[in-house]
């Protein structure tokens, strides 16, 4: 087999090098600097230039790192390895891997649509795919970006129009940058927690123009900008970091905001539908433009998304990772 | 619908009770008078009667989808929620249709009578004509099991700013055997006529599980103690020679408890008991257990024999009206009074019985009381404040529970399924086994009780060790102890174990518990002979 599951990850035996290990390994390919893709210890790296610095800025500065343009084919072992835009956060990449002209990709987290910020999905030619199912059910369909944005400033609008600090809840990497973008910066500045700020910076650092933030520091509260929108981790939603904004909306931006038992269950105020995975026209579009006789469905709903595949006419199986540890939204939080 | 789904987002997108009061308020001060009352109907639990099977919406939804059965089917566990499964899952609408909420009743009632192809035109015209939140709305009308996360006490309060009559008063005239049908917003909220509804009942009192230490209370000749039975509240209504009685869901059981039916003649016209449905050993003049009455609770129609097995007395609580008079702002030392004398004039053998007091001089008295308390049939005491209105609805300050401590047993985690709506991603409805020499034998689910920290790590671990699956549920290595609490043990032929237990949930995860020393189905049993 051109790529083979193991215990450490996925595994090309032509190249010897593993993508996305969850175990220290000689060689990992990494699709990009999610924790739960980018894992330390590994002998060396190789990922996108642009995915470069953020796992630079996670795993520190003097690991072994190997960078690519998108598309250019590099030899290893016998293995032509070449990255491709997936579409997840700035950087991402698909990898494609071929071998005596059997061609595997391997999709990362990946999803189809243009978020503006992200280099968009680009389908690949394979014979054998390998998909991520996060999102992998009829229910899970996003809404469009544009709606999205309308959303989010009616909902930040309102609560300066009652007094309230909107504090919305998004994950550090991909998703807090993608939201910046939506925002109206007429409305009243944004504000930003330090774990948010971290990864903006090392995305401005790279050339990403994102709109202008200021850090929540001590002696920013409640009165410094009343007309603020606040970014912060999810994590640090009900913490007493949130007591200075004196009253508050909450807001929460996910994927699983789209399921009312989730968003009743966050408590925040309000849900955003919104993720940087494929919802399930996204995903079966991609796998069909691949033009993939064989799929293998990774995280997410694996047994069903595999079955409708197979009833579909792929030749579809269920890859087992090792993804334990979360609840389904802190999967998305490590893997979003 | 636009207004109505718009209140239930209001509703929905917020945990705070004055948020959602101020929406209510704001919708029923704006809709329409047949919106109104059928908003209250919906919010009280009353639902227009199902026309259509959920069997046929599934189907017909999986078929607008272009997905097959079985996957709308494996949507269902994950969401939690029919109505919202189905608006889920359906394409985005490609008309528009604006139409009032008591317009689509008016419709879905109307399909009562159509033939199977016109219903389903109509729901897929529906389906394909309203917007996310209105088609989850519709869906709910059809399914019913409304829970907009909205209150009696809450839509009550919310009336009652709209209208600006008095909260107690509005409880009461929702009370009773009305529907939409039968009323109109006047004769439902505005002008009353108190004589229309013989049936109607009073909102019940409800009381608050103790939290501090019992002498707190003040002197204890200020208290009327009493058991606690473990049986049915009930408040029997005796009007202009007919009998009615309500259970505390607001269900009419009057048919249920034929034995009821003689009290008529004995006592004066408007008189109303709150009090509990027991069954009842006449002979030992003693509660029978609460399985025995189970078996009543079930059925619409009594059979003779059962009338036999396991008849029924009112243990009387409180005296509600006494002679068409509503005594709930006397204090409850003077109804009481006019309540005991009321039934000790009865003829014993009618099935209607004081709850005695249980008199002591202190509350250490009290406590040696209460400790006995499941040995005759009871749940432990109740206290009411002797000088005390009898106030709607669930009050703090006069009336409290001073249960008994919970049964517990140890026991291990065996299977594991998601919960629905609130916490459809996480593993929270689990079963649990006893041993019984090397197997693990099942003996009850329980789903509450953890916290949700505890819930999102439990589900983390059920993930990794998942030995077998059976549609939603999984089957884990056996590892977990779990100290299980409940309120009762009876024997139950239709569990593997034998026995099944009353309001059993999770009392504490026993990590400190190696999966040896849990308890055995032997345990279980002595339980069941001591309590059962
Ligand atoms: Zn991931
Ligand atoms: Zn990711």
């Amino acid at each position: 087999m051109v790529l083979e599951f193991t215990p450490s990850g996925i595994y090309c035996p032509a190249a010897d090098a593993y993508i996305d290990p969850w175990r220290p390994v000689p060689r990992a390919l990494i699709t990009h600097g999610h924790s739960d893709h980018a894992r330390p210890g590994m002998g060396a790296y190789m990922a996108t230039k642009a995915a470069a610095p953020v796992i630079h800025h996670r795993l520190g500065g003097d690991i072994r790192m190997e960078t690519t343009d998108y598309g250019v084919t590099h030899r290893i072992g016998d293995a032509d390895i070449s990255f491709h835009p997936a579409g997840h956060v700035p950087g991402s990449a698909q990898i494609r891997v071929e071998v005596d002209g059997e061609v595997w990709v391997a999709s990362g987290d990946y999803k189809v649509i243009d978020d503006g910020l992200s280099e968009p999905f680009e389908p690949v030619k394979c014979h054998t795919f390998i998909t991520e199912s996060t999102f992998g059910l009829p229910i899970y369909d996003w809404p469009d970006q544009d709606v999205l944005a309308r959303d989010l400033n009616d909902w930040w609008r309102g609560c300066v129009a009652e007094g309230k600090r909107a504090v919305l809840g998004v994950y550090a990497l991909g998703k807090a940058q993608r939201i910046l973008r939506l925002l109206d910066p007429s409305i009243g500045p944004i504000l930003t927690h330090g774990a948010v700020e971290a990864t903006n910076s090392v995305l401005r650092a790279q050339g990403l123009a994102l709109p202008d933030t200021v850090q929540v520091v001590d002696g920013i509260d409640a009165k410094s900008h009343p007309d603020a929108i606040v970014l912060a981790p999810p994590s640090a939603l009900g913490t007493p970091w949130m007591k200075r904004f004196g009253a508050v909306s909450t807001g929460f931006a996910s994927g699983w905001m789209r399921l009312r038992g989730v968003r009743r269950r966050r408590a925040a105020d309000r849900g955003f539908v919104v993720s940087d995975h494929a919802d399930w026209k996204g995903l079966n579009w991609a796998i069909e433009q691949t033009g993939a006789e064989r799929v293998f469905v990774t995280h997410g709903y694996t047994a069903q998304f595999s079955q409708w595949l197979r009833e579909q006419g792929y030749d579809a199986g269920i890859v087992q990772t090792e993804f334990g540890g979360e609840d389904l939204d802190e999967a998305e939080e490590n893997a979003a | 619908m636009k207004d109505f789904a718009a209140l239930f987002t209001a509703l929905d997108q917020t945990t705070k009770t004055s948020v959602k009061t101020a929406a209510l308020t704001e919708y029923l001060a704006a809709a329409r008078e047949e919106d109104r009352v059928w908003t209250i109907a919906l919010l009280s639990g009353r639902r227009p009667r199902r026309a259509i099977t959920t069997t046929k919406l599934r189907e017909w939804a999986a078929e607008r989808a272009g997905i097959p059965l079985w996957l709308f089917e494996a949507c269902y566990p994950v969401v939690g929620d029919l109505s919202e499964t189905i608006a889920l899952v359906l394409p985005e609408p490609e008309t528009r249709i604006e139409r009032s909420l008591s317009d689509w009743i008016a419709t879905l009632r109307a399909l009562d009578k159509a033939d199977e192809a016109e219903r389903k035109e109509t729901i897929l015209a529906a389906w394909n004509g309203l917007p996310p939140t209105e088609r989850f709305v519709f869906n709910k009308l059809i399914t019913g099991g409304w829970r907009m996360g909205v209150s009696q006490k809450l839509m009550t309060r919310a009336l009652a700013k709209a209208t600006g009559i008095d909260d107690a008063e509005l409880t009461h005239r929702l009370m009773g055997d009305w529907t939409p049908d039968s009323v109109s917003w006047d004769s439902l909220i505005e002008a009353p006529d108190p004589t229309a509804d013989l049936s109607r009942p009073y909102p019940f009192y409800l009381a608050y599980q103790l939290e501090q230490e019992p002498h707190e209370l003040g002197p204890v000749n200020d208290w009327l103690a009493e058991r606690k039975w473990d049986g049915i509240r009930g408040q029997l209504i005796l009007r202009e020679g007919e009998r009615y009685l309500w259970s505390r869901g607001e269900d009419l059981m009057t048919d249920r408890f034929p034995e009821f039916a003689q009290l008529v003649d004995f006592l004066p016209s408007g008189t109303v008991i709150d009090g509990e449905v027991l069954a009842y050993d006449h002979a030992a003049d003693a509660p029978l257990s609460f399985n025995k009455l189970q078996a009543r609770i079930g059925r619409k129609t009594v059979p003779k024999k059962l009338l036999t097995e396991a008849p029924v007395i009112l243990m009387a609580y409180d005296l509600l009206e006494w002679h068409g008079a509503d005594l709930r702002q006397a204090p409850l030392a003077e109804r009481r009074a006019t309540l005991e004398s009321a039934i000790e004039a009865l003829p014993p053998e009618l099935p209607i019985r004081i709850s005695p007091r249980v008199e002591a001089k202190d509350w250490d008295g009290l406590a040696q009381a209460r400790a006995i308390s499941r040995d005759i049939g009871a749940e432990g005491l109740m206290l009411k404040r002797l000088n005390a209105p009898y106030l709607a609805g669930r009050k703090k300050g006069d009336w409290w529970k001073w249960k008994v401590d919970p049964l517990t047993i140890d026991a291990v985690m065996i299977y594991a399924q998601a919960g629905s709506g609130r916490r459809a991603t996480l593993y929270t409805d689990f079963t649990f086994a006893v041993w019984n020499g090397n197997d693990l034998v099942p003996f009850t689910k329980a789903y509450s009780g953890l916290t949700d920290a505890e819930f999102r790590q439990i589900t983390a671990w059920v993930r990794k060790n998942t030995t077998d699956r059976f549609g939603p549920v999984r089957a884990v290595t056996p590892h977990h102890v779990f100290e299980i609490a409940f309120e009762g043990i009876q024997p139950s032929p239709r569990h593997k174990s034998g026995v099944a237990l009353r309001f059993p949930r999770i009392a504490r995860w026993r990590k400190d518990k190696p999966l040896q020393e849990a308890n055995t189905l032997d345990d279980l049993n002595q339980m069941l002979e001591i309590y059962g």
